[in-house]
């Protein structure tokens, strides 16, 4: 197996062409694993750590645009990002150990396409759209529409994902991310809940999204038309809880059933929307 | 296929190794370098006994190939002592025998520095979980974040 230290896109494409077996990585927490398990086998291994536009979190006008690479840790230290995406940073800062978000990156947990990553739902309530660049050039498309199946991406073959763009959030809108694990830390989501709630000057809910992980075999996205147009109360949230256990289509596993799976996402997509609208509420206009 | 050659900072010196590509860096440490207080317990990322600093920031050395030290600065547990003088937590360790069979220890020393280095007074909150990457399976922890919390109020 040979490492290659790609400095540009255009290498990138070389590589990948030369070598049909290459794969390319960022941070590897996922790669390595699987060679070591004998799961994969590439002739050549990609690094995209070293392609200068994959590396980097950046406020450009009103868009947050992050590099493929970019380690977690690098958002969670960055205080206007967290600021402006509560959820979303919680949900980059539960994804594995300080060793970890040293080198785990929201390419990498877009691209591996697990239906546990912790940052697809918090990225997808907020909208993030992905540019992703091929030998034949760049296209952007929502992070909602990545995710096929579980290790499946909508990107074409030699196609790697570049940057994450993120608007920021408008006046009194704020996200939040929940999950549930069966330990009290290092573990791997058997739910994970993302909202991103907006509200008016009287407290009025004027959009909302609401989006399950670890549920179905891809994010599962909630309705929530009926929230919109009044404040989210007790009544509302119950409904949302009913529609979200009825929405999601979890497995059964050594880790929870499917009853407890569908229960848990219920109270956690009320518990989420229900943070959400507080901080959306308590919010300064931007 | 030939081997690759790297130079990197290694606890402050400047040292060159060959590598094949597909080996760790964890294992190129030990086996071309020689530094064998970075261990291997998990190999996958989960444990981290073979914490290394690389560039200031706690990496698991399992997770990364050998080639990526290229101009990097990497620090060991055995970069933590000044000669004899051993780094405030080693001490504590030793004092507050915050190790029984010692094979997690340079793992929890690296993390440690790292929390200390950029929190130099962590609660033992922050402290459980900046420690939350490497496991031990002797001491139950308490002693470890006892010795780190020592040297946290003594700074």
């Amino acid at each position: 197996m040979k490492y290659v230290a790609a400095q540009s896109l255009t290498q990138v494409f070389e590589h990948l062409q030369d070598d049909p077996t290459s794969k390319v990585f960022a941070g590897a927490t996922d790669l390595v694993p699987q060679l070591r398990a004998g799961r994969k086998s590439p002739g050549t291994v990609i690094d995209l750590k070293t392609v200068p536009r994959l590396q980097g979190l950046n406020l450009v006008e009103e868009t947050w645009v992050i590099g493929a690479a970019t380690p977690t840790s690098v958002l969670t230290r960055e205080p206007s990002f967290v600021s402006d995406f509560p959820g979303l940073s919680t949900a980059a800062g539960l994804i594995g150990s300080d060793q970890i978000q040293n080198r785990s990156s929201l390419g990498g947990n877009l691209c591996n396409a697990s239906p546990a990553a912790d940052s697809v739902p918090a990225m997808i309530v907020n909208a993030a759209r992905v540019l992703v660049a091929g030998p034949n050039g760049e296209r952007t498309i929502p992070v909602a529409e990545m995710l096929l199946a579980p290790g499946i991406t909508a990107l074409s073959e030699y196609e790697i994902v570049v940057e994450i763009l993120i608007d920021r959030p408008s006046m009194k809108t704020a996200d939040a991310y929940q999950r549930m694990i069966p330990r009290s830390e290092m573990d791997i989501a058997i739910v994970g809940a993302a909202a991103c709630v907006s509200v008016n000057q009287d407290g009025i809910c004027v959009a909302a999204s609401v989006a399950l992980g670890a549920v179905a075999p891809t994010v599962v996205i909630i309705p929530t038309d009926f929230l919109i147009g009044s404040k989210i109360d007790e009544q509302s949230l119950s409904a949302l809880a009913v529609a979200a256990a009825e929405m999601c289509d979890p497995i059964d596993d050594k880790r929870g059933t499917i009853a407890y799976r569908r229960q848990v996402a219920g109270v956690l997509a009320s518990r989420v929307t229900r943070e959400a609208e507080k901080l959306a509420t308590a919010g300064d206009a931007l | 296929m030939s081997r690759t050659h790297v130079t990197c900072l290694i606890n402050g010196d400047e040292r060159e190794f060959l590598c094949d590509d597909d080996q760790s860096l964890l294992d190129a440490l030990r086996d071309e370098v020689g530094l064998l207080g970075v261990k291997e317990g998990c190999g996958t990322g989960d444990c981290g006994a073979c914490s290394i600093m690389m560039d200031e920031r706690l990496h698991c050395s399992c997770l990364i190939f050998a080639p990526e030290a290229e101009g990097k600065s990497i620090t060991t547990v055995e970069g933590l002592a000044e000669g004899d003088n051993l780094d405030p937590l080693q001490q504590a360790f030793l004092e507050g025998a915050a190790l029984q069979c010692g094979v997690c220890t340079p793992g929890f020393l690296i993390a440690a520095r790292a929390l200390l280095n950029e929190t130099p007074s962590p609660t033992e909150t922050e402290i459980r979980y900046a420690l939350a990457g490497n496991l031990c399976r002797c001491t139950g922890y308490d002693k470890i974040v006892r010795a780190v919390l020592a040297v946290s109020e003594n700074s």
